[in-house]
């Protein structure tokens, strides 16, 4: 799901025609160079051992001549077309037109956030981890880094791009064919590099999902719930994460307003499910050891009426 | 013989701080065994620095210099420079201002933060304390800081 060579977009199909590209120039100067060596090695060698010959040359060596200027001149000229092929695809890169969607995307240690720019503040939304974008319509990413330097690679759509802290990158991509797309963190970044993924997914259904991700989240409706979402507002968790509906609007760790839409947990580590959820609530670090959200040992009760409203936030 | 002498040598400078993600849960004894595990740990150290950041207590300590709140990097403590003092600062707060942050963070997350308060001052080991800002920031890094009392 994660392939270099499975472009589904306008810009990674780009840079996989100029990598086949390189490819094949690569591989016929490689297998010249093999039939040079192999030729050298098959001539015939003089039978009786003579003194090499040390005389001063008198004469030209046409032959001689003749062969290295042409490999040089066909190196050149293979090296020359490489240049300009890298060149081509760049601007070719440059040219998807104007973006129909803005995303601020931020990377943190290990997770990806992603913010829905709009003209209308109103319809801005946030999500983590799981990136929807209409199919067929170049979407520009501003990227940025919170603490150490990321790099944005979602192979299948797009190049790599570096988020450095402090500066704002920008990536144009498309997807023309509808389906999830895994991306990863290409820089390295910490003990959980490895585990700092992302998904994006083309979505033929992205105005619904844009619609349903703009809501608040829903009020509880049991008492369990209810006091699940107190403990979430009143205690710990408030202090970094948000939950849109709710007074907790913390921006250090990811938006749960829509949790339960997601298909995995920190940034791709687990599945999401509510048994995955339970374990990550109490003890992050057995799933991702040195993650910063802490270890939140707590009650059964206390546990169940969390993970009970944690489940409404669909 | 000498090489062989050579490589233990270099196989001695494999060894790496232990970074310690979970620190043991909370225990009678505890009290003294967070602070004394956190202080050595310049990664224990280092998040006390992002969280001191991720919680705005610059909001009013500032950068330590002080501001709406006392500074933290001089050598004045209205209650006492102890790890337990500064501890009970954090997570029963203080008059005049200061919230307590009990139920709100992780005990572990207050000890960091207790042993990087103090590395402001230079009562951290130099070895372990947090090294030169990302941002501009005029002053010396907590690991050059001498000893204040």
């Amino acid at each position: 799901m994660q392939e270099v060579l499975g472009s589904a977009g306008p810009q990674a199909a780009h840079i996989e025609s100029l990598w086949w590209f390189t490819l094949a120039i690569c591989a016929v100067v490689f297998i010249a160079i093999l039939v040079a060596v192999g030729l050298a090695v098959m001539r015939r060698r003089v039978r009786a051992p003579t003194p090499p010959d040390l005389s001063v040359l008198t004469k030209k060596e046409r032959g001689a001549e003749v062969a290295v200027v042409a490999a040089l001149g066909v190196s050149l000229a293979g090296l020359i077309v490489l240049t300009l092929a890298s060149f081509v695809t760049d601007r070719a890169l440059a040219s998807l037109g104007p973006p129909d969607l803005e995303i601020d995307v931020t990377g943190h240690q290990w997770w990806w956030d992603a913010r829905y720019d709009d003209q209308d503040k109103q319809k801005i939304f946030t999500v983590a981890n799981e990136i929807h974008i209409p199919v067929g319509k170049p979407v520009l990413l501003r990227l940025r880094a919170d603490d150490v330097i990321h790099s944005f690679w979602v192979p299948n759509l797009s190049g790599k791009k570096d988020m450095i802290p402090g500066r704002e990158a920008t990536l144009t991509l498309q997807a023309d064919k509808p389906g999830v797309y895994r991306g990863q963190c290409a820089e390295f970044c910490g003990a959980q590099h490895a585990k700092m993924a992302l998904l994006f997914i083309a979505d033929e259904k992205y105005e619904e999902w844009a619609a349903a991700q703009r809501k608040t989240a829903p009020e509880p409706a049991t008492d369990q719930q209810k006091r699940g979402r107190d403990l979430f507002v009143n205690g710990r968790c408030a202090m970094c994460h948000a939950i849109q509906g709710t007074p907790a609007s913390a921006r250090r760790a990811p938006d749960l307003t829509h949790l339960m839409s997601r298909q995995t947990l920190a940034a791709g580590a687990v599945p999401n499910s509510i048994g995955h959820l339970a374990g990550w609530i109490l003890d992050p670090t057995s799933i991702k050891p040195g993650a910063n959200m802490p270890p939140n040992p707590m009650a059964p009760d206390d546990l169940h009426a969390l993970l009970a409203y944690l489940g409404t936030l669909k | 013989m000498r090489w062989l002498v050579l490589l233990a040598l270099l196989a001695a400078g494999c060894e790496r701080e232990q970074r310690q993600y979970q620190l043991p849960t909370v225990q009678a004894s505890f009290v003294k065994q967070g602070h004394v595990t956190t202080e050595k740990n310049a990664y224990a150290l280092s998040q006390g620095k992002t969280l001191f950041r991720w919680f705005n207590c610059s909001g009013c300590h500032s950068n330590g210099g002080g501001g709406m709140g006392p500074a933290l990097m001089d050598d004045k403590w209205r209650y006492g420079n102890n790890p337990e003092d500064i501890y009970a600062s954090i997570m029963e707060g203080r008059p005049n201002g200061m919230p307590s942050f009990k139920g709100r963070i992780n005990e572990d997350q207050a000890w960091q933060l207790v042993a990087y308060v103090r590395s402001m001052s230079g009562w951290a080991r130099k070895d372990a304390a947090p090294g030169r800002n990302d941002s501009l920031y005029p002053g010396d890094p907590e690991n050059m800081r001498d000893k204040r009392n």
